[in-house]
Parts: C-alpha cells; structure tokens; sequence
C-alpha cells in the first residue's frame, strides 16, 4: 500500500503543508457555517481539498449536503427541547378534503405542539384502503364505507371503522364562464352524464354558445377512485346507473374548475370550495320548472341545495386521546372556522346534537 | 506464471459475483412476471372474459349494475400516444444523435450532452403538469381545439421525454463504431453526409434500434405525464385531436381504490401482464428485425 493511499487528506500525502497548514483554516469556516455548533469540533478533522484539485461541483455539493444536514439536526433539537415524544397522526384519502385537512393540519399544530397531523390526498377509496391496512389513523372520505368495506376493516383490524362528520360539501355543477347558461335540472345532468343519455350538445339544452363552433359538450368528471364520483353517480344516475364512456376523469378537484376554466364548452362537478374567476356554479334544479337553487352555505344547511353530501373521517374504533382531541377540536368553532375558509359547510352544533343531514332527500 | 493463491481466489470470487449479477437479471424479469401473473391469475382462469377485454370499450370497473371490463378502448390508448410520439422522436430523436456525434463542433456538443441529460432528468410529473398547463392552452389555440387534453398533447409529451433517450444511447452507439472507419470512408473521398448514412449507420444499426426501442418503451410505460396530459377518457381516439386514456395511466388512477384481490384489482393485474406482453412483442420483433438486416447484408 502506498502513503497516499493511507493518508485520509486527499492531496495531503503527496504534499503535507497543504494538507494541515493554511488550507484548513481557509477551509473551516466553510463548514462551520453550515454545520451545528455541536458538530464544530469534527471540522478540524475534515478533509481539505488541495486547491489545485478542488471542484466547485463538489464543493456546492457537500455544502449541500452539510446545509440539509445541519437543517435536520436543528429540527430534532427543537423537537427534543418542547419536551415528551412527539405524537403523529397519519391522515389521508378524499381529495376534496385534503385542502382543509391540510390547513386544520398546520392549525392544529399550534393548538397542541405535541401532536404532528401528517395529510395527504389520493381520494376516499385510497384513504380507505389504508383504514383497512391499518397505515392509516384517519381516513378522510367524502363518501361513506361500503358494508364490504367495514367487513374488511373489522377482519382486519379487529375494531369497528367509527364515523365522523366534519363538515359538509355542496358539489356544484361548474361551466365556463361565457356559457350562457345558468341553471340546470338534475334531469338534464342525468341525460348529459348518463350511459345512454341523449344529451351531448348544448343546443340540445337550448343554449347558443357564444361561438357556435363550440356546441358539443364537454364532460369532466373525476377519476373512479374519489368519492366525488360515487357521490354524484348516486345523486344524479341512481343506484344502478353509469356514467357515459368518453368523459375527461381528472385527477383531483381542483383540476376540474382550472380545466372548465380554459374551456369555453365543459361541464364538470366538484366541490364548491374549489370556485375560480373563470368559472360559474350553477343553480340546480330537481326538475325542469321548479325552482333553481344556487349552491351556497345557507341552501346546503336547509336542505333545500340537492346535491351536498358530508365530509367524513374514519377512525379504529373509538379514538384514543390526541385523535379524540384531535377530532374534537376540527368541531370547535375553531376547527369549523377554518373549514368555512376553505368554502365547505360547518356543522352547526345543533345539527350535530338532533343527527340529521342538511342535505334533504338526495344522500 | 507465479501468481499468489489469494489473487487467484480473488479472481475467482469476482468471477462469481458477476456472474450472479447477469444470472439476476433473468431471475428478476421472470419473478415480476410470475408474481404479476399471480396476482392476476385467480380472475383470468375465473370469469375472465379475454373476448370483451380485447373486443369491447366499455370500461365500467365500479359499475353497480353491470361491470364490464372492455380494455380495447385503453390499448387504443396507449397505441396512438405511443405511434405518435415516436414518429416525432425518432427521426427528431436520431437527427439530433447524428448531428452530436458527427457534425457538431466539439466544445458546442459538450453543452448540448449536459442539456440533453438534463432533460432525460425532468420528472415525468412534471412533463404532466406541462401538458396539462401550457401544451393544453396552446393545442387550443393552436388547432382552434375544445380541449387541448389529447392524443396530441400526449404524443408530444412522450416524445419530448424520449428523445433524450434515443438521443444519449444513439450518441453513444455511433461514437462505437471505430474511426477506422470514418477515415477509410474519407480516404475513398466520400463526402461526410456519405460517410454517416453509408457507413456509420449501417455499422451503429444494432445500437441506434436499441436507442429507438429504450425510447418506445419510454414511451409505452409511461404513466405520471400521460395521466395529467391525455384527459384520461375512455374512448377510442378518432383524430390528434381527442381525448384518451392509456392502459398505464388507467393503473395508476385505479389500483390505489380497488379493493385488494377484487376483481377489478386482478383485471388491473392483467393489464400488467398485457404491457409486459407487448413490450416483450416489440422486444422480440426487434431481434428479429436486427437478425433479419444480419442475414440479408
């Protein structure tokens, strides 16, 4: 084996004064910088570039990584300084909820420093799933288990999936905002949704487009795997009905309102919360002649909005003390306040108290 | 020769571990065939209908009345995006190997292999959010469309993702062929496009069909991009200009929900085995093809 090899300083071996003489003080401060305090006396120790070898490349690099390092150390710390274990709950399925999830979620953490809420979306199957995998502590879920479901959470997990309503969501119909359209009957979403419905021009509703070029509708929906498109099935095709072939599925609720935003001729459903400037809700109707209503928070807690429906979470059974918080404080007017921000319907105490859905006869 | 026993053992050991490693290769290509065939298997020899998943396009997965899985619609679907995007990417995809290889000055090719490198290094998703932003708003106004979400988006998408691949690999494959070569081609007094389409091509063909078919498999697997860029609909695509939805795209929007060992989580299994089989059909064609360009020359 030769020196150079056994020498831990990369160009050290070849040449000793670059090594350990001025070239490490140059260095340091370079480390020092972006390394903890604690970690300062191994710098010394550190490998020195010989400057006639040394790469910006690698330098950033390490510098890099030094600076996530020193990031994650400085977190832990914090985290170990307020005391006790951190408790994290694992919360995730409906895409309509995420958003809301995600703000009681920061919100939270200032509440109770102890407990860490961890959110994602992928829709309430997914959520669910992962209920049932027992990855999960909440399931968010826009619409609620199947009888199948249950069995298998039960098998699975040995307790009984417990139900909470956090909220509620009005779904509205979305169109462009030039189309002159303004309200529509659950009758006629059912002939443009349906598997054989009649209906695939807007002419054929009575509507002139602004540009007559643009007549045939475009239908978005969601993607089978959120609970939005179980939900509106239900509500607009019944129990037993199907959605034509050939609508866009989109991938979350957002990307409905930001698509029928850049087109002029698309329908699409989502929750109202997810309202743009480019894009108008309209008013429902049950059938052609009675009276429209238009999807807001007062319609959907008087029954009178057709199609609204509530926003669940799932949890194993009766949940232990920081779920139970948890859970307690999203019912809070606190917690309710939040999800008012986010354009979704509160549950009102005295909703709560008597049991019943303000959503009249379509859930 | 005096060597020491230990070199010797060394040489060995390595001999060994190398071997394992190519031996590893086979063993993992055909475990994830059995354990996808196995997850799927229980369905395809019980109420599988091979007629209606290749014949039919109604796709109802979660349908309460009557499931059908016609998957024709989806194999359209991945068929168009994929034609399309290599129509664009490997002429584009070659040209570009070519022209880096052969006719560029040498300082500008190092830049140009860094950018195309960094473009191979894009992530699919957002190749996605591109085609879903701002290829969607300018398809639209482009081709005075209703939706810029389409085969078109889709294709061009992939495209845009493969051609660093067909570019890198087909650089590669040209930079191979030895310049002897280049130099007994230039001393007949063939000109330089001469030497490169009579010489260097057909000498790097082996490595510029592997490029090519890096590229459409690039292209066929593809899931995160098509997903966002394609409209995801179930049809069968009648112009550049329609929506569709890819057999991949169609995975990845629904395994997540099917319940585990349903029947729609098992027929999502079968589609599995359908893109190996056709990856595996396009693997062999070109070996056939390769084999057959031996033979003839």
């Amino acid at each position: 084996m030769s020196n150079d090899a056994m020498n831990p300083g990369w160009g050290g071996g070849r040449d000793p004064g670059v090594g350990d003489g001025p070239t490490s003080g140059r260095c340091s401060p370079l480390f020092s910088g972006a390394m903890s305090p604690r970690l300062q006396p191994n710098t010394h120790k550190e490998p020195c570039n010989d400057p006639g070898r040394s790469d910006p490349w690698e330098k950033t690099a390490l510098l890099a990584i030094l600076v996530l390092l020193s990031g994650c150390l400085h977190k832990t710390n914090r985290q170990a300084e307020g005391g006790g274990a951190v408790t994290v709950i694992q919360c995730a399925g409906s895409d309509t909820i995420v958003n809301v999830a995600q703000a009681w979620a920061e919100a939270f953490a200032d509440v109770d420093p102890d407990v860490s809420v961890e959110v994602s979306g992928g829709g309430s199957g997914t959520g669910i799933a992962g209920l049932i995998n027992r990855t999960l502590d909440i399931a968010n879920a826009s619409r609620k288990m199947t009888e199948e479901e249950r069995k298998q959470a039960r098998a699975n997990t040995g307790q009984d999936p417990l139900e909470h309503v956090v909220g509620y969501d009005a779904l509205a119909i979305f169109v462009h905002k030039d189309n002159p359209l303004e309200e529509i009957s659950l009758e006629q979403l059912a002939d443009i949704y349906g598997e054989k419905g009649p209906v695939d021009r807007w002419s054929q509703l009575g509507v002139t487009m602004p540009d007559p070029r643009r007549d045939k509708i475009i239908v978005t929906g969601r993607q089978s795997n959120s609970g939005t498109y179980f939900y509106f099935r239900e509500a607009i095709l019944g129990k037993k009905g199907d959605f034509r072939l050939g609508t866009l599925d989109l991938h979350g609720s957002k990307d409905v309102t930001e698509l029928i935003g850049r087109t002029v001729n698309a329908i699409g459903y989502t929750g109202m919360g997810y309202a743009t400037p480019h894009v108008k809700m309209l008013r429902i109707s049950k059938k052609a002649g009675d009276a429209a209503i238009p999807p807001a928070v007062s319609t959907t807690l008087d029954g009178t909005y057709p199609i609204a429906r509530p926003l669940l979470m799932y949890t194993h059974g009766t949940p232990s003390g920081p779920i139970q918080k948890y859970l307690d404080w999203i019912r809070s007017p606190a917690g309710q306040a939040i999800l008012v921000q986010s354009g979704y319907v509160p549950v009102t105490t005295q909703l709560v108290a008597t049991g019943s859905t303000p959503t009249g006869d379509a859930i | 020769m005096n060597r020491r026993p230990f070199e010797v053992l060394g040489e060995r050991l390595i001999e060994l571990v190398i071997t394992i490693c190519g031996i590893s290769a086979i063993v993992f290509v055909f475990s994830i065939f059995y354990f996808v065939f196995r997850e799927g298997a229980a369905f395809f020899f019980h109420g599988f209908k091979p007629g209606e998943f290749l014949a039919s396009v109604e796709w109802y997965p979660t349908s309460q009345s009557h499931v059908r899985y016609g998957a024709l619609a989806l194999i359209a679907g991945t068929f168009s995006v994929t034609v399309l995007a290599m129509a664009i990417a490997v002429p584009f995809g070659l040209g570009a190997a070519i022209f880096v290889s052969e006719f560029c000055p040498r300082r500008m090719k190092e830049t140009l292999k860094i950018l195309i490198e960094m473009l191979a290094a894009i992530p699919s998703v957002v190749w996605g959010f591109i085609g879903l932003t701002i290829m969607n708003s300018l398809i639209i106004r482009v081709f005075d469309a209703p939706i810029g979400l389409t085969v078109l988006n889709g294709g061009l998408i992939l495209a845009m993702m493969s051609v660093p691949i067909i570019v890198s690999i087909g650089e590669d494959a040209l930079k191979a062929v030895p310049d002897t070569y280049r130099e007994a081609a230039m001393a007949l007094g063939a000109t330089r496009w001469q030497v490169t389409y009579r010489v260097l091509l057909p000498a790097a063909r082996n490595g510029l069909l592997a490029a090519v078919l890096l590229g459409v498999g690039r292209a066929v697997g593809e899931t995160m991009a098509v997903l966002m860029a394609t409209g995801h609909a179930v049809r069968i695509p009648a112009s550049l200009l329609d929506p569709v939805r890819t057999l991949t795209a169609t995975i990845a929007a629904e395994l997540g929900e099917a319940a585990v060992h349903s029947d729609h989580y098992q027929v999502l299994f079968i589609i599995g085995i359908l893109l190996f089989v056709i990856t595996f059909v396009i693997n062999l064609l070109a070996d056939l093809i390769v084999k057959g360009i031996r033979k003839s020359s």
